[in-house]
């Protein structure tokens, strides 16, 4: 079987985005980029698959700037076989037409499982991984935590709000991961090394025919209402004193 | 505009994100409900007196009893031909939907919209909360879900809409429901509790976090929360969760207690009304939105604070 893992290049996690002073959007020049956290758990889940001897090859993928190579590299650095970057330039491509760009490789590649992250924590849609399914026909296992290939079938525990759910799933199917799937490794100084031989094919949306015109429009970007720090008590029997005041209690 | 509001329930009852997402609709235009499930019908009936709602759909069929998306999306993508926008609760049941209705109608969604602010426009955030993000839809029909602190919740009863049966195509024989582990709890349901009692890495383990901060929480009749750190930690289970990842709340008041307050963490409650802040750290960065911060061990503050109430 094979795993093709859709990775998105993002703002890396630990840096705080900062809203363009004329409303445009956010600044990302100069800030680290990095691969979407929910993709490199992505990855982790296909390469445990593969050295559980489940799958045979995976196939990184990434839509976006000429810059996403670097965020393929580490994937293949992880472990994936090979990649493929379409490259779609400097405008954002949203998940409908990333969705419509993943199922054309589908198509082309027929892997068993594509596992996407749930959300990218840039655009925060949650959405590429359900709407992939939804072009494909075939069933979707979202926030993942645990998946577990049984047969010609998927067994998925999802992560919903009242705990857990488990669902089964016929292969091919599309995954998502949550946070608590697994662990992802870092790569190795010698496997980074590797993975600078390793594949990688580039290609455009327009290989593929589909259009990545936006569908919303970005009027605006601005901040958020900032909340003004408050006080801070001296002991415990002044914040008692303030939830008294404020009538909690 | 002609709204259908996706009807979160167990098949028992209604659940209150429902009645913020029909808020939602109602600002585009005439709202009706779906209900889709099985053996729901007490679901539909209370449904139909929400306040302000024209219709209820019932879509009562074994497929439909664990709202799995692929039996679901094409039974609302169906019901699209006569309406013009589709609003889910940003639930995971509502987060797992919707995208597949969107992509089996070719529309761009509009995820956790904040705000109406046209017939096509919407505020939403994006990076975590840092920044809100107003736009506009080209696409014909609407797909979107709806963050339920955003809006107010519209009255459960006052409506007396009439329910209309439809059918789906049933099961798309694509997946099966295997079984589920849900948390069953006297407390407050995190996303409408009034007060949040919400634990960091700091509790070091389960028993622990039960210890120092569930006696509060009972003397506050407060709902539970906690950080990544400590659900990853297994202080506590997965949906107790606050965050850019886990659950979006905002109580009257939130109570952080050795949480360092991690900006995914403050994505999931700095709308809170006022925000309490334990922690011994004085420089933590949760002070910088807590209205009441106590810099002090928590071992011992907490104890003391709930021996004080
Ligand atoms: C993609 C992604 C998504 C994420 N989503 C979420 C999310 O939804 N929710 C979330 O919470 N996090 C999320 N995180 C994790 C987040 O970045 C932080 O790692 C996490 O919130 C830290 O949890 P914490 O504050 O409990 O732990 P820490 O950061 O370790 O903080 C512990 C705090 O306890 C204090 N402390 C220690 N001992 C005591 C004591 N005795 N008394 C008083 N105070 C004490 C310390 O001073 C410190 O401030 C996400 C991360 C990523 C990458
Ligand atoms: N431009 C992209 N290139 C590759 N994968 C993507 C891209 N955008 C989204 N994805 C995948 O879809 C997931 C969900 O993204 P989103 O729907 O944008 O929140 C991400 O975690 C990725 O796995």
């Amino acid at each position: 079987m094979k795993i093709l893992v859709p990775v998105k290049r993002v703002i890396d996690y630990n840096v705080k985005p900062r809203v363009k002073s004329d409303g445009s959007g956010v600044d990302l020049a100069n800030v680290k980029m990095s691969m979407n956290p929910f993709d490199e758990i992505a990855v982790e889940e296909a390469i445990r698959l593969k050295e559980a001897g489940s799958a045979e090859e995976i196939v990184a993928v990434s839509v976006g700037p000429a810059k996403a190579q670097e965020t393929l590299r580490t994937a293949l650095a992880m472990g994936a076989d090979r990649a493929i970057l379409v490259d779609a330039g400097d405008a954002e491509v949203e998940p409908l037409a990333v969705a419509k760009i993943l199922k054309a490789i589908v198509d082309e590649e027929q892997p068993g499982l594509v596992i996407l992250g749930k959300q990218a924590i840039d655009d925060d849609s949650n959405q590429t991984g359900q709407m992939l399914a939804a072009l494909l026909g075939r069933p979707q296992g979202t926030f993942a935590s645990k998946v577990v290939i049984e047969g010609d079938a998927v067994s998925v525990t999802r992560e919903v709000d009242g705990g857990l759910e488990t669902v089964k799933l016929t292969m091919p199917a599309v995954v998502t991961t949550d946070l608590r799937l697994n662990e992802p490794r870092y790569a190795s100084l010698p496997n980074i090394m590797k993975a600078k031989k390793k594949p990688l094919d580039t290609k455009s949306p327009a290989d593929f025919g589909v259009d990545v015109a936006p569908r919303l429009k970005t009027l605006k970007v601005s901040e958020p209402p900032v909340r003004q720090a408050g006080i801070k008590v001296e002991d415990v029997d002044a914040l008692v004193a303030k939830l008294k005041d404020m009538g909690v209690v | 505009m002609k709204t259908l509001v996706w009807v979160e329930h167990d098949n028992a009852t209604v659940k209150d994100a429902t009645l913020s997402t029909v808020t939602a609709a109602a600002k585009l235009g005439e709202v009706h409900l779906l209900v889709a499930g099985s053996g729901c019908r007490a679901v539909a009936e209370a449904a139909a007196q929400i306040a302000g709602v024209g219709k209820v759909h019932l879509a009562d069929d074994a497929a439909f009893e664990h709202a799995l998306a692929e039996n679901v999306a094409p039974l609302v993508a169906d019901l699209m031909g006569h309406h013009d926008a589709v609003l889910f609760p940003a639930t995971t049941t509502g987060k797992n939907v919707a995208p597949r209705v969107a992509a089996l109608l070719d529309v761009m969604q509009l995820s956790d919209i904040l705000s109406v602010e046209g017939e096509k426009t919407f505020t939403r955030p994006i990076y975590a909360g840092n920044a809100i993000a107003t736009v506009e839809s080209s696409d014909a029909k609407l797909v979107i879900t709806v963050r339920g602190t955003a809006f107010e919740k519209a009255d459960a009863t006052g409506g007396s809409a009439e329910i209309e049966d439809v059918s789906g195509t049933g099961d798309a024989g694509l997946s099966s429901f295997v079984g589920a582990e849900l948390a069953e709890s006297e407390r407050p349901e995190l996303t409408s509790a009034k007060i949040i009692v919400s634990g960091g890495r700091a509790l070091k383990d389960g028993p622990t976090f039960e210890e120092v901060i569930l006696p509060l929480a009972d003397k506050l009749g407060a709902g539970v929360g906690a950080s990544r750190a400590a659900v990853d930690a297994g202080y506590v289970p997965n949906d107790y969760q606050v965050g850019q990842t886990g659950k979006i709340v905002a109580p009257e008041v939130y109570i952080a207690i050795g949480i360092s307050g991690a900006i995914q963490h403050l994505a999931g409650m700095k709308d809170s009304k006022t925000i309490i802040a334990i922690n011994k750290d004085e420089d933590a960065p949760i002070f910088q939105v807590a209205d009441i911060g106590l810099v002090a061990d928590l071992f011992s503050a907490v104890p003391e604070l709930t021996s004080k109430l």
